[in-house]
């Protein structure tokens, strides 16, 4: 069913480039049990998300800031805002949606081919969710697409019911810093054999400076159902670090499927440092899709726990690295019952002196045999600079497995740039074709919009990287 | 003209005129592939002496870009693998990057057809990685694609007969020869005179250590098959004395 992009008014609107957002509430510097106490009053939630917060914030003090993986000593917690709200009610339509917000989802530029697509849309404006739309047959078919914060509200059985058990808050101390202060994010819930046709889309955005975005995403797929989740960021550029911590959690049922498909385009002062995992049960699939171009330093690694036989999980990421940034980026299989199965294909793009690099983690438990597993892991580099780094840990206790791991490092070729321009491609065209077929296996799985967007991005990149 | 200061090519006269097909042949490190890649303006190759001239301008000035959008264009004896990228994609904006307005996607479409239905191509093969798994032949062919489509002013082919058995170099053989015209100028580089029983040339150079030592007639590539490039480096050194 097609939707006319006048049914949200986002057409309607244009507006100048200034965005004042003036927060009816900004939590103070810093964390202490006041902030989060204050944060769940101002939200008046429920004691035992309350106590969840107050357990985390716990947590958090006592974990350490990991030492593995990119360098996060810069981090000043302290100087950080934990909580901004934009608005005293959430809006109920478009309509009462305030201009300066309708002029940031402007600026985030939402192409007009996609404003087609949007079945439902979930934007977070500062740590909030202001503006959320489900389709009618959507929402006929029962499935539930809210920001967290309302999903608590409106159906807190079934969040509390798996709220926090796929990721536990003391997880890492970035779980637990989320479990603590988080706002907005998205709830999905998509009813036994519903299959939900067209993406589910949010956009996110950090607006005030030095201030922390703490989204919390719960999606549960009932057995035979099938979502495809889509998320993109993008934020404006600051002078000093910002934090984006964010924990997404996902139950696939029974013959279900999810795809979680993230392009993160932060501006290069963000620390981007993101939990992200699945439980996939007896043939279901969950697939990860994850594309990193933006952000300071990124950790993340997408993971899947194969539940019951029959479970099939994948991850397919893009990790870009410019001056100054550094991408951790990876993903996590764990093999917990036999005749399993799980396919990562990472790519890894380092220019201008970047690093990227791939993380993982394959397990396999004991008795879980018939498993597969299949790793492969590209990186190209853009010059001399660059760096790139492969750590596939391997953790197999069970012999019956095939077990497969490929990994390969390659410069970008002098013979391919100069047979291009034998062609009269100049050399950043040259550049951003090598590049962009270095990632179309997972450009290609992504939806068209994001496709054209990410070939974009490098095209804009390869520009600004060779003199 | 030396590679990391090794001179290859030691004072080389040769002049393709419009419309023509002349073959450069010669032995195993005589020059020839460098011949091509120093045309081609090749980082790698640094020209020491001498000019370059092509459509009345001293190319030697231009990068490889500017060289292809005047209208040269090498066909490569080792074209290079471009993993994701589509020929059908490639060949687009290779044909955009000589035109001032982008073609239509329709119009290309058209034109790409053409161009493989031209040369017996199977239209699948628009459709796959830029080289990428391509057997010996299918890269030559693809190269010989690339030629219709660009339609260029002056085309150099670099060993396009070697790795192919007998139907395939046919093939890109006729494919050529269906190229050939008035506005195309062609410079054929080979080791073996097979090729040119398929590719007859106007003219035949042939080059030893660097040099031009002989420039005739197609019988030129006749009698180098009969007597080998040995009976020439005899002429080479009385060239040289008189």
């Amino acid at each position: 069913m097609a939707v006319k992009s006048t049914d949200f008014g986002l057409d309607t609107y244009k507006f100048g480039f200034h965005d004042d957002g003036k927060p009816v509430y900004k939590s103070p510097k810093g964390l202490s049990r006041q902030v989060v106490e204050e944060i769940s009053s101002q939200k008046d939630e429920p004691d035992w998300i309350r106590q969840f917060r107050l357990d985390s914030l716990r947590l958090f003090e006592k974990k350490a800031v990991p030492a593995w993986g990119a360098d996060l000593s810069t981090i000043d917690f302290g100087n950080i805002h934990y909580y901004v709200r934009p608005q005293d009610r959430q809006a109920r339509s478009w309509d009462d949606v305030p201009k300066d917000i309708k002029a940031t989802f402007d600026k985030l530029g939402i192409p007009e081919s996609e404003r087609k697509f949007l079945a439902g849309v979930g934007a977070q404006y500062d740590s909030e969710v202001v503006y959320h739309s489900l389709r009618e047959d959507l929402a006929k078919q029962g499935v539930i697409f809210l920001d967290m914060d309302s999903g608590l509200r409106e159906h807190p059985e079934i969040v509390r019911e798996y709220f926090g058990t796929v990721i536990p808050n003391g997880d890492n101390k970035f779980a637990a810093l989320n479990s603590a202060v988080w706002s907005g994010g998205s709830f999905v819930y998509v009813p036994a054999g519903v299959k939900v046709e067209i993406p589910l889309q949010a956009y996110f955005r950090i607006n005030a400076e030095n201030m922390g975005q703490f989204e919390r995403t719960l999606i549960v797929v009932e057995p035979g159902a099938y979502v495809h989740y889509v998320e993109g960021c993008t934020a404006p550029i600051y002078a000093t670090s910002s934090l984006h911590s964010a924990v997404v959690e996902i139950i696939v049922k029974e013959g279900a499927r999810c795809r979680y498909t993230t392009i993160q385009n932060w501006s290069t002062d963000v620390y981007n440092l993101v939990t992200k995992r699945a439980v996939a049960y007896r043939d279901a699939t969950m697939e990860w899709i994850d594309g990193n171009l933006g952000s300071k330093v990124t950790m993340k690694y997408p993971s899947v726990y194969l539940m019951e036989p029959g479970a099939h999980g994948e991850v397919l990421s893009i990790a870009c690295a410019g001056k100054g940034q550094h991408q951790d980026a990876g993903a996590k299989m764990v093999h917990a019952a036999p005749h399993t199965s799980s396919l990562i294909t990472s790519k890894s793009i380092s220019r201008g002196g970047g690093r990227a690099g791939y993380r993982g983690y394959v397990q396999v438990l004991p008795d879980a045999v018939g498993c597969k597993s299949n790793v492969q892991c590209d990186a190209l580099l853009m010059d001399e600079e660059s760096r790139s780094d492969t750590y596939p840990y391997m953790d197999i206790e069970e012999s019956d497995v095939a077990i497969q791991h490929e990994a390969t490092v390659s410069k970008i070729g002098e013979q391919q740039l100069f047979y291009l321009m034998s062609r009269g491609l100049t050399q950043p065209q040259a550049t951003a074709l090598v590049v962009s077929g270095f990632i179309e296996p997972i450009v290609k799985e992504l939806p068209m919009e994001y496709a054209v967007e990410m070939n974009r991005l490098i095209e804009l990149q390869m520009e600004g990287s060779i003199g | 003209m030396q590679v990391g200061g090794t001179p290859i090519l030691k004072g080389l006269s040769l002049a393709v005129p419009q419309g023509e097909v002349h073959a450069l042949m010669g032995p195993n490190g005589s020059g020839k592939s460098t011949l091509a890649n120093t045309l081609m303006g090749h980082p790698d190759y640094e020209v020491t002496a001498g000019t370059v001239t092509f459509r009345g301008q001293d190319i030697l000035a231009l990068d490889t870009t500017a060289r292809a959008r005047l209208g040269l264009f090498l066909a490569f004896q080792y074209p290079a693998e471009i993993p994701g990228v589509r020929v059908a994609s490639f060949l687009r904006l290779a044909v955009n990057a000589r035109r001032a307005d982008e073609i239509s996607v329709m119009a290309f479409h058209k034109l790409l057809l053409d161009k493989m239905k031209m040369l017996k191509m199977d239209p699948k093969f628009a459709q796959r990685y830029l080289n990428e798994g391509f057997s010996g032949g299918e890269k030559k062919r693809n190269e010989i694609l690339q030629l219709a489509v660009l339609e260029p002013k002056m085309a150099i082919l670099d060993e396009t007969d070697s790795g192919l058995d007998i139907d395939a170099l046919r093939t890109v053989a006729d494919g050529v020869n269906q190229l050939r015209g008035p506005s195309l100028g062609v410079l054929v580089i080979t080791h073996y005179q097979r090729l040119l029983n398929y590719i007859v040339p106007d003219v035949v150079h042939v080059l030893l250590n660097g040099r031009v030592v002989r420039s005739g007639g197609k019988e030129v590539a006749l009698e180098l098959e009969a007597q080998g490039y040995e009976s020439l480096s005899g002429a080479a050194t009385l060239s040289q004395e008189a």
